[in-house]
């Protein structure tokens, strides 16, 4: 039980004052990014990384954490109430919860949907916890053709997962790999696409493309499809805490199913929003009640939001034992590590433990702060709702722009975010997915040095990414991936004939 | 013109184009084909790829004796890039069922564009006046132009939201943002 020793000590490095204060800011903070459009948990934790830079690193971390576990919850707050999904992993919620809140149960879904969220989110820590050191201390054999081998098939599975948008899937990756490789050559001291520009010696900072694609191109989407907040409004009291707290327990196995397909999902970088989908169709097939679903059966929003949080939370277990990031988030994150000087894989383990136990130590204290606090505070968070958007817009963009500035103190840095935002904007109405551009941009270099490094062991061969057991298996998982799109659409064909 | 205000007070937060049945029609009318779009946005990644293969050519992209030159990556990331667009490309062009769909219509390229041109402005705003002064004006302009509120309550929200922003990121936290000539004329740099 060496890992709930190390647990116990992490508990002791995350319960400070400091941190505790810390964590309720950043659940309230990551809630109200949860519900506001344009706002989300990547983009929201990229504008608050330069404020926290000149904190410890567990401090920051701790914060930025619980950003991200606060937005987890709240994305349900306007699928329930507004049918309007806050977060994309929260759109499957809005299937079942809207309509409770429709039939003047909007208490009952929110109660459901948060404490099937902090279950998902506990599993996910659980084996978080128990998981994450026998990966860590299992990739310390890793050379650089297995981490090659891992980040390609962490590329190959968005392709895999990409539901007939194989092709974008990979431009998008290529484009976020081509960005990644402007600037300076730490190897050869060569200057790569700069043709020139002192602005893009620095290269493109995978922060300024999140705010923009992720915040301005999601403004633009809500300006043009002209969104209405008007839902029902939230009766939370006691009671109804209570009354749907003694109903949940039924809906157990549900439950832990969801759970597992969230975890499975957010390991391999498929992600919360497939993850609810999937939890959500499973339930549906296997419950009793699964006819009813669509309208208002609390077991429909209890399975997706389980799964939509496991798989986020479960998305950290890559990024800090192989420092591989599952989701968008998680690749900001990883990103913040990096700058607080901390090399995230399985090293870190062993030299930060201090580190790597107060952040575990932290999801649990961080996902009972946000259960706590999202249940205590819909109220407050369905006015801001109300806000009109020719108010809430314009601040946010702000918001946005400030982030933008304060990465590198570079008006050049806001201008590109605009031009990400017009980009996200568009490739986002045409189906790209954003999310391997960016996980592309975060470790095109270590992906190439992996790349490299390994190619020089090999003088030039490929053949090394087949010359053991380990690192083939995981090539060959990888290329099944990739061509997964291509072979289940064979293989239909094959049956249908 | 200004357009039909947006979630402007009285009207329940709704986001109507028009209320005229004439304006709304032109509303309608599509500005953009998907599938115009969609060959654009795909040469436009192609384009991008014979840039960065052209680029590690000239670094050098191929196997020397101490290993790969700094193109040798990157020319596969082009190559990728190219194969990818071009077959998006033609697959759009080819794909029937994409046919006749609207990318955007003129209403809703219009509610996307009272973003993005203020949005240019305010940040060409930013190096002259500072940031925290054009934040003001960038709240308090789209406060009027898409909302109508009266000056009495665009006042007080953007100079309350912008100080609040001041107090927190400035006085607090003491991140440097750009300044103009009001906090110079204030004594706050």
């Amino acid at each position: 039980m060496e890992e709930l020793n190390a647990l116990m000590h992490g508990f002791g490095v995350a319960l400070t004052p400091f941190n505790l204060v810390l964590m309720l800011v950043g659940v309230v903070l990551g809630v109200l990014i949860g519900v506001l459009p344009g706002l989300g948990g990547a983009n929201g934790v990229a504008i608050l990384l330069p404020l926290t830079f000149s904190m410890p690193p567990t401090s920051a971390i701790i914060m930025l954490s619980c950003i991200y576990w606060g937005a987890l919850f709240g994305g349900a707050i306007t699928s329930i109430l507004f049918n309007i999904p806050g977060e994309p992993w929260s759109v499957a919620t809005t299937f079942d919860g809207y309509p409770m809140a429709q039939k003047g149960q909007a208490g009952a879904a929110l109660t459901a949907s948060f404490t099937a969220s902090f279950f998902g989110a506990l599993i996910a820590i659980v084996m978080i916890t128990f998981v994450s050191p026998m990966i860590a201390s299992f990739a310390l054999q890793f050379g650089p053709a297995e981490y090659f081998a891992v980040y390609f098939l962490t590329f190959c599975a968005f392709v895999g997962m990409s539901k007939g948008q194989g092709l974008k899937t990979i431009v998008s990756t290529m484009i976020g790999f081509a960005l990644a490789s402007v600037g300076l050559d730490t190897v050869t001291g060569q200057l790569r696409l700069t043709f020139g520009y002192v602005s893009l010696l620095q290269g493109f900072d995978f922060l300024i493309a999140v705010i923009g694609l992720f915040g301005i191109g999601e403004i633009l989407l809500t300006l043009e499809e002209g969104l209405s907040f008007r839902g029902a409004k939230p009766r939370m009291n006691l009671k109804v805490v209570l009354e749907t707290w003694r109903e949940l327990p039924r809906f157990w196995l549900t439950a832990l199913r969801s759970a597992a397909v969230g975890c499975f999902m957010g390991i391999v970088p498929g992600g919360a929003t497939p993850a609810s989908f999937m939890a959500y169709g499973v339930a549906k097939r296997t419950s009793p009640s699964g006819a009813k679903f669509g309208t208002g059966e609390i077991e429909g929003v209890v399975a997706p939001e389980v799964a939509n949080n496991s798989a986020g939370t479960s998305a950290l277990l890559p990024m800090l034992t192989l420092g591989v990031p599952g989701s968008p988030t998680a690749a900001v994150l990883l990103g913040g590590l990096l700058i607080w000087g901390l090399q995230p894989g399985p090293l870190l383990f062993q030299e930060q433990p201090d580190f790597v136990w107060g952040l575990i130590a932290s999801m649990y204290l961080g996902n009972l702060a946000a259960l706590v606090v999202v249940l205590t505070m819909v109220p407050f968070f369905a006015a801001i709702l109300r806000i009109p958007f020719a108010i809430i817009g314009p601040v946010i963009m702000v918001v946005c722009a400030i982030g933008a500035y304060t990465v590198h103190n570079s008006m050049f840095d806001v201008w590109l975010m605009l031009l990400f935002g017009v980009a996200g904007y568009v490739m986002r109405k045409l189906d790209y997915p954003l999310a391997p551009l960016v996980l592309a941009l975060v470790l095109g270099d270590r992906t190439e040095s992996a790349f490299r490094q390994a190619m020089l062991l090999s003088q030039g061969s490929v053949t090394i990414f087949f010359s053991n057991a380990l690192v083939g298996a995981i090539t060959t998982l990888a290329l099944a991936m990739l061509f997964w799109p291509l072979l289940s659409g064979a293989m239909r064909r094959l049956r249908a004939a | 013109m200004r357009p039909a205000p947006i979630a402007g007070p009285g009207r329940g937060g709704r986001l109507d184009m028009d209320d005229h049945g004439k304006h709304h029609d032109r509303a309608n009318r599509p500005a953009a084909s998907l599938r115009a779009v969609e060959a654009g946005a795909a040469l436009l990644f192609f384009a991008l790829g014979l840039v960065v293969i052209y680029d590690s050519v000239r670094l050098g992209a191929r196997w020397v004796d101490d290993g790969p030159q700094a193109g040798y990556f990157p020319f596969y990331i082009g190559l990728l890039l190219c194969a990818g667009s071009a077959s998006v490309l033609f697959g759009a062009l080819g794909d029937a069922s994409k046919r006749g769909k609207v990318f955007v219509t003129r209403g809703g390229l219009r509610q996307v564009l009272t973003l993005v041109v203020p949005a240019i402005v305010y940040v060409g705003l930013i190096g002259w006046l500072g940031i925290y002064v054009s934040s003001a004006l960038f709240i308090a302009f789209f406060m009027w132009w898409l909302g109508r509120y009266p000056v009495l309550k665009i006042v007080p929200v953007s100079v309350g939201v912008v100080g609040t922003l001041f107090v927190l990121l400035d006085l607090w936290f003491k991140v440097p943002l750009p300044k103009g000539p009001l906090e110079a004329a204030l004594g706050l740099n």
